[in-house]
């Protein structure tokens, strides 16, 4: 299969990958997936007291268009807010990455593994 | 070294340069251009000793008669030609077919094709090495059971059948043994007078020949007849019309009597280079050998690499041409129909290489390989979730997933 520039780009110098310390309460944690279907995403996020996401980190198993979207959101929800990283969509990835019509479920997972590092972190923090 | 490095030598091989030189002389003016149908001028004549030439080094490879050999154009098309023109044939005395699950998908789509025409068929599983159990494949059979189809090579796995035993079962109960043996001619010895095979499809383009020529064995003694699939002039014996294409027939024949020559020393060399390409892979954590490790050709190695996912690390591998699964379904998203019918969950087989070595692979390509894979590998696992969860003792299986 024939990937974008961009795809290729992040799959080789992915962004951001590694973890947390998982005990450090300013950290939420969203895991998406299933390794069945192929692909398994691990997004944490750092958010500081003023709710806004200072950090991001990802550990990705899937695809090359998995890992390149995944990367891709570690960039995009920094400096973010919670509310603000919440409106990110999946086609805005897809397009980014010029993912193509097979690979449309990978930026469907990126956007689903944002939103459970947000609850994750609301349960947390009671908000 | 020149990359990427060529190990996929079990979807289609190089035109050897010998086989080439051959198929060049049958095209132009100035060669054997004619119709091997024409028998009013010796362009036409020519033609014709060209494939019977061609048709008898064919027979050689396998030890039967030149005229139990049908020109097709494929591995495919005599899988169609031999399962649908025996079941038609001999539907009166029963509709009942029977296959196994790791077939190729030339096999078990005709299979299909022929329930939808209210033919039964029963898949039978293989066992967890990949091989049918003859047990279970004579208790499948029936009285009104016509065909029996079980490939000798499998194409994934490289996984040889006891086609010897299945062929004896078979014509102890009068049921026509067919057998795709597209990724097994020139790989192991095949003797026709000795199987108890009547049917066996063959292909050009896997050992050195040309792509878009191929070949069925029809026996003779005992005699099978066929329903044949396309009609027209009435060539080869009427079992499949179409003018013969000369250049693509001498190319096969050309290779297949180099294969003849040449298997035995051929095998020993793949099988040093495949002990050295597994040496240098099998001590990465969590790799598994799919497929019995003995009943097995050389050429063919399909090994899992547990917490990588398979497209990602064909990716990483972009210097070595290798597939996950086989070509024909590499397409589709679906995890190896044959990984998964040995047993293999879904992410093992997601996660599984099939390396295949042939005429031109070098140890410099397979050292490389090793290197290749061992850096995707620690790559992947770095950046891999599933990874981490093993190392920390994480059963997987006990996990909640969200499926999607």
């Amino acid at each position: 299969m024939a990937y974008s520039e961009k795809v290729i780009d992040h799959y080789e110098n992915p962004r951001n990958v590694g973890a947390f310390a998982k005990d450090d309460p300013t950290v939420a944690t969203g895991m998406v997936g299933a390794p069945a279907c192929g692909d398994v995403m691990k997004l944490q996020i750092k958010v500081n007291e003023q709710g806004i996401i200072e950090d991001a980190k990802f550990k990705t198993y899937g695809c090359g268009s998995a890992i390149a979207s995944s990367s891709l959101v570690t960039e995009w929800v920094k400096g973010k807010s919670l509310d603000e990283a919440a409106q990110i969509k999946n086609t805005d990835i897809a397009q980014e990455l010029a993912l193509p019509p097979v690979k449309i479920h990978c930026s469907i997972l990126a956007e689903d593994a944002i939103k459970a590092a947000i609850a994750d972190y609301k349960s947390r923090h009671g908000s | 070294m020149k990359l990427p490095i060529y190990l996929d030598y079990a979807a289609t091989t190089p035109v050897d340069p010998r086989v080439a030189e051959k198929m060049m002389q049958y095209l132009t003016m100035d060669g054997d251009f004619g119709n091997p149908a024409s028998r009013s001028h010796r362009f036409g004549w020519q033609a014709e000793e060209a494939i019977e030439v061609a048709r008898s080094q064919i027979a050689e490879l396998v030890n039967a008669d030149p005229r139990e050999i049908v020109y097709t154009s494929g591995a495919t098309e005599s899988n169609n030609l031999a399962i649908k023109g025996a079941a038609q044939f001999y539907h009166k005395k029963g509709k009942h077919l029977i296959t196994c699950k790791t077939e190729h998908k030339a096999v078990l789509d005709t299979m299909r094709a022929l329930e939808r025409e209210g033919f039964e068929v029963t898949y039978l599983d293989v066992e967890s090495n990949g091989l049918v159990d003859l047990a279970k494949l004579e208790a499948a059979m029936r009285p009104d059971t016509t065909v029996v189809s079980i490939m000798m090579v499998n194409n994934e796995t490289g996984v040889v059948q006891d086609v010897a035993a299945i062929g004896e079962l078979c014509r102890a109960k009068g049921i026509i043994f067919h057998v795709d043996a597209a990724q097994a001619a020139g790989k192991v010895a095949i003797d026709l007078q000795t199987l108890k095979v009547d049917l066996m499809s063959f292909s050009a383009h896997k050992i050195y020949g040309p792509k878009g020529i191929g070949a069925l064995y029809v026996r003779r003694k005992p005699r099978i007849r066929l329903e044949a699939q396309t009609h027209g002039g009435g060539h080869e014996r009427g079992m499949r019309s179409g003018t013969l294409p000369t250049h693509q027939i001498v190319g096969m024949g050309e290779a297949f009597r180099i294969a003849k020559v040449e298997m035995a020393a051929e095998n020993e060399r793949f099988a040093k280079l495949r002990q050295r390409l597994w040496d240098g892979i099998q001590d990465i954590e969590q790799v598994f050998l799919n497929g019995d490790a003995t009943h097995r050709v050389p050429g063919i190695t399909n090994i899992s690499f547990n917490y990588v996912e398979g497209e990602s690390l064909i990716m990483a591998l972009k210097d070595i041409a290798v597939s996950s699964g086989s070509a024909c379904t590499s397409a589709s998203l679906e995890p190896s129909y044959v990984l998964r019918a040995l047993g293999l969950t879904d992410e093992l087989a997601h996660s599984s290489i099939r390396f295949s070595i042939g005429r031109f692979t070098t140890e410099e390509q397979i050292d490389h390989t090793i290197k290749i894979v061992h850096e995707a590998i620690d790559k992947l696992r770095a950046m891999s979730p599933l990874w981490d969860m093993f190392k920390d003792g994480i059963d997987l299986n006990t996990v909640a997933w969200v499926a999607h």
